[in-house]
């Protein structure tokens, strides 16, 4: 165990991180536009993104005048919001869980050394190559409600012709459902990527490790529950990350495959910033918007940022 | 020939192929921007470029046309171009309170004196003069009419089933019971992008209020806790349960195509679903007003505005006046599919339908639609629709009443 500060602290004293070196010179010259073009361009806006949710700026015309919170308030009171906000974390967690679990089996599948592994891999794997647009034109196809006039289609349509007619539904179209059609377009494309992942970390565990368990007398189940699991515990973190801002950001595939869907039940927050922003020209409560995203984002990232910091400088 | 000639050849070919034809003069420009980029809209558009091109041949049209239903896209593009000091020569935009986005006093240039100039302020009906009015000026030049309250029916059906058009509600749900008994679609309705319901239910008013009703829902004169509201509510609710199961994945085409294939009866949109009928090679269809329209016109109108800062703005001043002249109107509107909003068009070029909306036009009370951009600012506009669409899933009379008049006193038209 190290203690970190006192030791960066005698490295900083030492004169290693001084800028003697002319090559350090260089370096920091180098990286400073960059810093310089990330501070105005990522937290400058978002300075500004932050100050303009707090104004009046209702129209095409900035208006800076201070109204405090209010934009948050209304927003709040807005039932589309709070639909929205709901929708949000009946997605995250569906979505989440899913990916996280599917990719998970596929991995264990394939980690058995199965004959054409690569094949399955690629096809597992191919989704990820698609942008979130394509993926959501087709699953409203694939999803369609068909009707009782006009005959089914899609998924429905194979549901009717294997006998199981009764396990059909509306779909995105159902609200009961809603954003849950798009979670299932969304596992389709991120659980193979998901499972490239695992299977890598499988890999990476030594053989000798379920050997020495095994010949412990540990049960297959007990081995995947006691010591692969656990030390997969990273890659699940880190795909927890990107699954989540992922899922809170999502815009296009809802765009693609539902839009706002019957009575908002497959809208996301995304989708009603850009409404209220580019439609209504209210520039204050979309901003207001996507400050509450960035929050939401920053509650998932933030803590992981702080865990893999402090693990990193303990190594 | 050695290969590397031959590519020459084919590379100076095709160089010669990309040069505009006027080298010499260099051409001067005129950006026109709209969202006019289906069927019969862009030949419409394309219909206006030529009479244009005929009168000032050396000008080059830029047609920078945003795809996307009403505009929803196109109006993103321009909001941002035009608070970035970048506006397009002239654009499209419905005429009415929409212009009001637009902060006409610091971004658009007021048109009245053109308007003098040109005579329009006589061929142009009063209504419609009224309506283009904001803050007393004139900030955009109308180029046709659409007419929102249409009850478009499949005559074949109707004539089957000894039916006529309903006139009243009540009719309408008598007409809708027998239709239903036979297992063909009453109602037909997509609400996929979710302004049709409020079309609809706006039309729905307008049969219930009457004209002068429901113009005061938009100026305060008619409070929206009125009974008649609630009344309107309840009617619109009964109509849904009459409507095609899959509505929630159509659009209004989409929908549109029961009546095509005869499974459904009857759809309220508006006449742009004439040319679309057009386009798809269907003239089995019948027009009515939608119960308790009858003699009152819902109107909407496309315009052109003249952003301040245009850079070619002698061009684009010379496309304001083609886009309210009557050879411009008359090449526009028929490819279109609508009427002109000049009332001197010659009507032999118009088909059926849009002589008769041409003749209604003349004589009807006219009242704006609220889902078109005329009748109210589209922060309220854009809530009304939001508002609506939810009450097709929810169903609930009270709280969308509530929501409805709470969204007027946010506009600050109700107290």
């Amino acid at each position: 165990m190290v203690q970190t500060k006192p030791l960066a602290a005698a490295r900083w004293r030492s004169g290693r991180w001084r800028l003697r070196n002319p090559d350090r010179v260089i370096a920091v010259l180098l990286v400073l536009p960059s810093l310089a073009a990330i501070a105005v361009f990522v937290y400058g806006f978002i300075g500004f993104t932050a100050f303009a949710s707090l104004t009046r700026w209702d129209n095409l015309v900035p208006d800076f005048s201070w109204v405090g919170l209010e934009n948050y308030f209304r927003l709040f009171n807005t039932q589309r919001f709070q639909i929205d906000l709901r929708n949000t974390v009946t997605f995250t967690s569906l979505f989440l869980l899913t990916s996280l679990a599917l990719g998970f089996a596929l991995a264990v599948l394939l980690d058995r050394r199965i004959r054409g592994e690569g094949i399955f891999r690629s096809l597992y794997l191919f989704p990820l190559a698609l942008s979130f647009i394509v993926t959501g034109v087709v699953w409203r196809w694939l999803l369609n409600p068909g009707s009782a006039e006009l005959g089914s289609t899609g998924v429905n349509l194979l549901l009717d012709r294997v006998g199981l007619g009764a396990l059909k539904s509306g779909w995105y179209t159902d609200p009961r459902i809603g954003i849950k059609a798009v979670v299932i377009a969304a596992v389709w494309q991120m659980s193979g990527y998901m499972m490239a992942m695992y299977l890598a970390g499988l890999r990476g565990i030594p053989e000798e490790l379920r050997e020495a368990a095994l010949v412990d007398g540990a049960s297959e189940f007990q081995v995947y529950r006691h010591i692969i699991v656990p030390l997969l515990h990273p890659i699940t973190l880190g795909a927890l990350i990107i699954l989540g801002h992922i899922s809170l950001k999502i815009f296009d595939l809802v765009v693609a495959m539902t839009g706002p869907g019957p009575g908002f039940s497959s809208d996301v927050p995304a989708l009603f910033m850009f409404d209220t922003t580019f439609r209504g020209n209210n520039f204050a409560q979309g901003a207001g918007i996507a400050i509450i995203l960035l929050v939401m984002v920053a509650a998932l990232i933030v803590p992981y940022l702080i865990y893999s910091l402090r693990t990193e400088v303990q190594r | 020939m050695s290969r590397r000639i031959w590519w020459l050849a084919v590379a100076s070919l095709l160089l010669w192929a990309m040069t505009p034809t006027g080298w010499a003069a260099a051409p001067s420009k005129l950006e026109i921007f709209s969202w006019w980029t289906a069927g019969g809209e862009a030949e419409g558009l394309a219909g206006l470029f030529s009479v244009y091109k005929k009168l000032y041949p050396n000008v080059e049209i830029i047609n920078a046309t945003v795809a996307g239903g009403a505009g929803a896209q196109a109006k993103a593009v321009l909001a941002t171009r035009l608070a970035g000091g970048d506006p397009p020569d002239s654009f499209q935009v419905h005429a009415g309170l929409e212009v009001e986005k637009y902060n006409p006093a610091r971004f658009l240039e007021p048109l009245d004196d053109l308007f003098k100039s040109e005579g329009w302020e006589r061929v142009l009906p009063k209504d419609l003069l009224t309506l283009l009015r904001y803050q007393g000026r004139f900030w955009s030049v109308p180029v046709n009419i659409h007419r929102a309250n249409v009850l478009w029916y499949n005559r074949k059906v109707f004539q089957d089933n000894n039916l006529t058009p309903p006139k009243t509600f009540d009719e309408f749900f008598k007409v809708a019971d027998a239709l239903k008994a036979k297992g063909i679609v009453p109602f037909v309705f997509g609400s996929k992008d979710g302004w049709e319901a409020g079309h609809v239910f706006e039309v729905v008013l307008v049969g219930t209020l009457g004209a002068e009703g429901y113009r005061g829902l938009w100026t305060g004169k008619t409070p929206w806790t009125d009974a008649r509201v609630t009344q309107a509510l309840n009617t619109f609710k009964r109509m849904l349960t009459y409507v095609n199961t899959d509505h929630p994945a159509l659009t209004w085409d989409g929908a549109g195509q029961y009546l095509i294939d005869g499974k459904g009866a009857m759809q309220i949109m508006g006449d742009w679903q004439d040319g679309w009928f057009q386009s798809k090679r269907y003239t089995g269809y019948g027009w009515a007003p939608p119960p308790g329209t009858a003699g009152i016109f819902d109107a909407l109108s496309d315009s052109f505005a003249l952003p301040k800062g245009a850079k070619n703005r002698q061009n684009a001043v010379n496309w304001l006046k083609v886009v309210g002249s009557r050879e411009g109107q008359e090449a526009f509107n028929p490819k279109k599919g609508s009427i002109c909003a000049r009332t001197d068009c010659s009507p032999g070029l118009f088909n059926q339908y849009l002589q008769s909306a041409a003749r209604d036009w003349k004589t009807n009370a006219l009242v704006p639609s609220v889902m078109h951009g005329a009748a109210a600012f589209e922060s309220w506009a854009t809530k009304f629709k939001d508002i609506v669409a939810l009450f097709v899933t929810s169903g609930d009379v009270a709280k969308t009443q509530a929501a409805l008049q709470s969204a007027c006193r946010d506009a600050k038209v109700c107290k």
